[in-house]
C-alpha cells in the first residue's frame, strides 16, 4: 500500500501522497468476536506495521493463525491489559494506503465500557461493528450501532466476521442482515454497508476472498478507502469559536481559533456573541499567509474591521445564520464516572471555548441501551445514557448536534475531583420550562413509558386486577377501566394522562371504545382463550410492554437520536 | 444557503496540523504556566513549528525545555542553540548538575538507572522549579504500543506520575484542563502523526532538522548490530576498533543510548523512502527500549514522557 511508493522517486511520491484524505473510524466488537485480529488484518495486510514490531509478535505468539502469527497481538496494549488479555480502553492505530489515511479508534465492546465506545466515537466519520457471523445479531450489536448513531457518525458499516467458521454461507449472512436492518430503521442510520469477512483468514478484508462469490460488494478496505467523507462536514453554518487573542503589538489584534462549521470569508458580515455586535471579517491570516476564505476545521486567525471587546468563549457567525443563545438546553448525556450524576449538583460544563458552571436541573428519563426503551430516573450511574435539562451560570451558543457536532456537544467536568464526568449531546433549547399545556412527550418522560390501551379478551375482572397490580409494581402507571357507561371517554382520558388502560371482558371486545386517537401501535390486544393460564397472559403482556413490540416504537422523538 | 463545494476538503496533513495547532493554542489559553519539551529531534522540530503556527504573527508565548543530559551530541547542542535564537524563542536548559557531579553516567549506572536520573529525574525537577502546570511533548500514539492509548492532556499527580487506571475521557476536540495545585498535565499535540506523517511535513514546509539525520561518513563502533559514535569517551571493549561508516541516526537521543544505522539517505526524499523499505520502528535502535518489557509503559508512569 504505502510501498507502492517505491515504485516511483520518493520526492514524487511525497508530493502525489499529500493530497490524501484523513478517515477516522471507530471498532466496536465483543470479547470474542475477532476485533483486535480484524485491525491486526488491516495493519498488516496493508503494511503499515514495521518490522520490528512484527518481530516481537513473534516471540510472544498465543494462537497461531494460517500466517504463523496471532494478529490479534499487534494491537494489544498495557501491560495490565495484557495480563487480563482483554483491551480496557480506547486505543488509536494509525495506517495508510494510497488513497487514505486512517486512524481507528479502537474500543472495548463489552458492556461497562460505554464510556470508551462513546469516546472512540466522538471523533469518527465511520463505525465498524462487529458481529460473530455464528452468533448473529447480540444485544451489544444493538448497543454499538446505538453509541454510534447517538454520537453522530454517519456510516456505519457490519462487519459479519468469522465466515469461515459457518463454512461462508450467504443465508448466515444474509439473516444477520435482515435482523440487524430491522433494528437500524429505528436508529435511523444514514449509511449502513454489511460485508462478510474472515479476519482470520482475510476474506474480503483487504483482499476479496474467492470463498464467498455471492457477494459482489467491495472489500472491507475497499469501503474504507471509498466511502465519501466530505459532505459529512457542516459547510453551511459558520461557526467560529474564539479561542485565543493574539496580539503581539498595537497594530495586530487577531482571533484564534478553529472554524467548528461553515466557512468564513474576507469582508463577510459577523455577529459577535454574545454582545450582538456587528462587525466585517478584515482578513483571515495563517503562517502560510492571507486567506480568502477558511473553512472547518482549519485553524486560522481572524481580524475584524472594528474594535470590539472580544475574548476567549465568544463565538462569530453570520447574522442571517445565528446559534442558539440561551442558558437551558436539553441533552442525551453519556455518564462516565464511577460517582453519579446529580441534578442540581454544581459541574463545570465545557462547550466550543467556553467553559461554564452547569447544571442538571431534572433527567428527563434514562434510555435503555438495549431495548432503548425510555425509564424514570433520579440518578444516572457509570455507562448510562439519559435525556436531561441542563441550565447554564452563563449563556451558551449552541446548535443541535445532529446539525452540527462541534458547537453541539459539550463535556461536563466534576469541580472538585476534576475528572470529565459526563459527555453531551444537545438536542435543542429547552422549551419544556415554558408555561403552557403538559404535552404528551413530557407526560412520557415523567412516567418512563409510553401510554397503552391493553385489551384482555375472555377475561373477568380478576384477571385484570391481578396484572394492574404485577404492571404497577414494575413501575408502570396503570388502570383498569370499568366505566360501562362512558367507556370510550374513560380510556381516553387514562390514555391522554399517561396511563396504561387495561379493558377486560366485552369492553375489551368493543373496538369503538379505543379507536378514538389512539394509535393501533399503542394498542396490545390479547384472546385469554389463546393462552393456557393466567401466568402465560400475564408473561405475553409484561413482554409485550417491555420490548414495545406493541408498536415497534418505543423509540421516539425524545430520544435525541 | 449557499450549496456546499466539495473541492474544501483539507489533506490528511493540514488536517493534523490544525488539529494540534487547536490543541497548542487550548493549552496556551487554559493553563496558567505551560512550557514546550523540547529535545531537539525532528518531532520537536515539527511540534516547535506548530507552536509558531499558533500563535503567528505573534510569538511562542511560551518557552521551550531542553533536559540536557549532557550525554548528547555536540551537534545536537549547536542546532539547539542556532535554532532558538533564529526563531527568537525563549530557551530553558536543564541539566541535574547534582547527579552528575556524583558520577551519574551511563558507563556506571546502566541505562536504566542512567535515564531515571538524568532524564526523569531532571525533567520532574525542571518543571516543579519552573513552576509550570503543562508540559508538551513530542510524543507520537504510533511510536510504541503502550502509547497507542495515551491521552491527548496526559493527567499527572503531584508527584508527576501517570496513572494509566486515572486518565480522563477525551470526547471530541473538548479538553479538560483542569488540575489542582501541584498537579500538572503533559500534553501531546503531535499524538495523531505517524512517523511518517513528521517526515512528510519537515519536507513539505522544509523544517530545518539536526543534520546527524542525513548519511555521511562518520567514526563509528561496529557493537553487534549497532553503529556506536565515539563521543564523550565511549569505551572500548576489546579488539574494538572505530571505522568510517557511512551512517546516519533514525532518532537522537544521548550517544551512549542512540545507535546510528548504516544509509546513503543523505537527502529527506532518500530518508523517508529508506524508512519506508525498512520499515522498522525508529525505537529499534534505542537501547532503553528493550531494557524490559513493557520499559516505556514503566517510564512513564515513573515521570518520564
Amino acid at each position: 500500500m504505502a510501498a507502492a511508493g517505491l515504485e516511483m522517486p520518493a520526492a514524487d511520491w511525497l508530493v502525489s501522497t499529500a493530497q490524501t484524505e484523513l478517515l477516522r473510524f471507530t471498532t466496536a466488537g465483543s470479547v470474542d468476536d475477532g476485533k483486535s485480529t480484524l485491525i491486526g488484518r488491516l495493519l498488516y495486510d496493508s503494511k503499515g506495521v514495521y518490522e520490528d514490531q512484527l518481530a516481537s509478535v513473534r516471540k510472544a505468539t498465543r494462537n497461531l493463525t494460517t500466517d504463523g502469527l496471532d494478529l490479534s497481538l499487534l494491537t494489544d496494549g498495557l501491560r495490565a491489559e495484557r495480563e487480563q488479555g482483554i483491551t480496557i480502553d480506547v486505543a488509536y492505530r494509525y495506517f495508510a494506503t494510497p488513497k487514505r489515511k486512517f486512524i481507528i479508534a479502537d474500543t472495548p465492546g463489552h458492556e461497562q465500557y460505554t464510556r470508551n465506545m462513546a469516546t472512540g466515537a466522538s471523533t469518527a466519520n465511520l463505525a465498524v461493528i462487529l458481529i460473530d457471523a455464528r452468533y448473529g445479531v447480540l444485544p451489544q450489536s444493538r448497543r454499538h450501532a446505538y453509541i454510534a448513531t447517538l454520537l453522530g457518525i454517519p456510516h456505519l458499516v457490519v462487519a459479519v466476521n468469522k465466515m469461515d467458521l459457518v463454512d461462508y454461507s450467504e443465508e448466515v449472512f444474509t439473516a444477520i442482515r435482515t435482523e440487524f436492518n430491522a433494528f437500524a430503521e429505528q436508529l435511523k442510520a444514514r449509511d449502513l454497508q454489511f460485508i462478510p469477512i474472515s479476519a482470520l483468514k482475510g476474506d474480503n478484508v483487504v483482499t476479496p476472498g474467492g470463498r464467498t462469490p455471492w457477494y459482489t460488494g467491495p472489500t472491507l478496505l475497499e469501503h474504507l478507502e471509498t466511502v465519501p467523507i466530505a459532505e459529512d462536514r457542516n459547510l453551511t453554518n459558520m461557526r467560529f469559536p474564539v479561542q485565543y487573542v493574539i496580539r503581539p503589538d498595537q497594530d495586530f489584534r487577531g482571533f484564534a481559533g478553529q472554524v467548528a462549521s461553515g466557512v468564513i470569508r474576507r469582508g463577510d458580515a459577523v455577529t459577535v456573541f454574545p454582545s450582538g455586535r456587528t462587525t466585517r471579517v478584515e482578513s483571515i491570516v495563517t503562517w502560510d499567509g492571507k486567506l480568502e476564505e477558511a473553512f472547518a476545521p482549519m485553524s486560522v486567525t481572524v481580524c475584524l474591521e472594528d474594535e470590539i471587546d472580544i475574548s476567549r468563549g465568544d463565538m462569530l457567525a453570520h447574522g442571517d445564520d445565528t446559534p442558539h443563545l440561551g442558558r437551558r438546553f436539553e441533552a442525551t448525556v453519556v455518564w462516565m464516572n464511577e460517582k453519579v450524576l446529580e441534578p442540581h449538583r454544581p459541574y463545570l460544563l465545557k462547550h466550543t471555548t467556553q467553559m461554564v458552571q452547569a447544571k442538571v436541573r431534572e433527567i428527563r428519563h434514562r434510555v435503555d441501551i438495549n431495548t432503548l426503551g425510555h425509564q424514570r430516573a433520579s440518578d444516572l450511574h457509570l455507562n448510562e445514557i439519559a435525556v436531561v435539562s441542563v441550565e447554564t451560570q452563563r449563556p451558551v451558543f449552541f446548535d443541535a448536534y445532529r446539525k452540527n457536532r462541534a458547537t453541539g456537544s459539550f463535556i461536563l467536568i466534576d469541580a472538585i475531583t476534576n475528572e470529565t464526568v459526563g459527555a453531551g449531546m444537545i438536542i435543542g433549547p429547552d422549551v419544556h420550562h415554558h408555561s403552557g399545556p403538559v404535552t404528551p412527550s413530557e407526560r412520557m418522560a415523567r412516567v418512563g413509558h409510553r401510554p397503552y390501551v391493553i385489551r384482555l379478551a375472555h377475561t373477568d375482572a380478576e384477571v385484570a386486577r391481578l396484572i394492574e397490580r404485577h404492571l404497577f409494581d414494575q413501575g408502570y402507571l396503570v388502570h383498569v377501566v370499568e366505566d360501562a357507561q362512558h367507556l370510550a371517554q374513560a380510556v381516553r382520558t387514562s390514555f391522554e394522562a399517561g396511563l396504561v388502560a387495561i379493558l377486560f371482558g366485552a369492553a375489551a371486545q368493543d373496538s369503538s371504545a379505543v379507536a378514538a386517537g389512539i394509535a393501533v401501535d399503542q394498542i396490545i390486544t390479547m384472546d385469554r382463550a389463546q393462552f393456557e393460564d393466567e401466568a402465560q397472559l400475564l408473561h405475553a403482556v409484561v413482554s409485550t410492554l417491555a420490548t414495545g413490540n406493541a408498536g415497534n416504537v418505543r423509540l421516539t422523538d425524545g430520544a435525541g437520536i | 444557503m449557499e450549496p456546499q463545494i466539495t473541492h474544501r476538503t483539507l489533506t490528511h496533513l493540514r488536517a493534523l496540523e490544525a488539529e494540534s495547532i487547536h490543541i497548542i493554542r487550548e493549552v496556551a489559553a487554559e493553563f496558567q504556566k505551560p512550557v514546550m519539551l523540547y529535545s531537539i529531534g525532528k518531532d520537536s522540530s515539527v511540534m516547535v513549528r506548530l507552536a509558531q503556527k499558533a500563535f503567528y504573527p505573534g510569538k511562542i508565548p511560551f518557552p521551550l525545555l531542553h533536559i540536557d543530559t549532557t550525554y548528547k551530541f555536540q551537534e545536537m547542542i549547536e542546532f539547539r542553540d542556532k535554532f532558538c535564537a533564529e526563531i527568537g524563542a525563549k530557551l530553558i536548559v536543564h541539566t541535574n548538575t547534582k547527579a552528575i557531579e556524583e558520577g551519574a553516567n551511563p558507563f556506571r549506572l546502566g541505562t536504566q538507572k542512567c535515564c531515571a536520573l538524568l532524564k526523569t529525574r531532571a525533567l520532574l525537577d525542571a518543571l516543579a522549579e519552573g513552576g509550570f502546570d503543562a508540559a508538551f511533548g513530542g510524543a507520537r500514539r504510533d511510536e510504541e504500543k503502550s502509547r497507542a492509548k495515551e491521552r491527548v492532556y496526559s493527567f499527572r499527580d503531584s508527584f508527576g506520575q501517570w496513572d494509566p487506571k486515572n486518565q480522563r475521557p477525551e470526547l471530541w476536540n473538548l479538553f479538560n484542563s483542569r488540575i489542582d495545585k501541584g498537579e500538572s498535565i503533559r500534553v501531546f499535540p503531535l499524538s495523531n502523526w505517524t512517523e511518517l506523517d513528521v517526515w512528510h511535513y519537515i519536507y513539505l514546509e522544509n523544517i530545518p532538522i539536526v543534520p546527524m539525520y542525513y548519511a555521511k561518513k562518520r567514526e563509528m563502533v561496529v557493537r553487534g548490530d549497532s553503529l556506536i559514535t565515539l563521543e564523550h569517551n565511549m569505551p572500548l571493549k576489546p579488539g574494538e576498533e572505530p571505522q568510517m561508516v557511512m551512517s546516519r541516526m533514525r532518532s537522537l537521543g544521548c550517544t551512549y543510548c542512540t545507535g546510528a544505522i548504516r544509509s546513503e539517505a543523505d537527502t529527506l526524499p532518500k530518508i523517508i523512502e529508506e524508512m519506508i523499505q525498512f520499515r522498522r520502528s525508529e525505537r529499534e535502535n534505542r537501547v532503553i527500549d528493550h531494557d524490559q518489557e513493557g520499559s516505556m509503559e514503566l517510564k512513564k508512569r515513573e515521570g518520564y514522557f
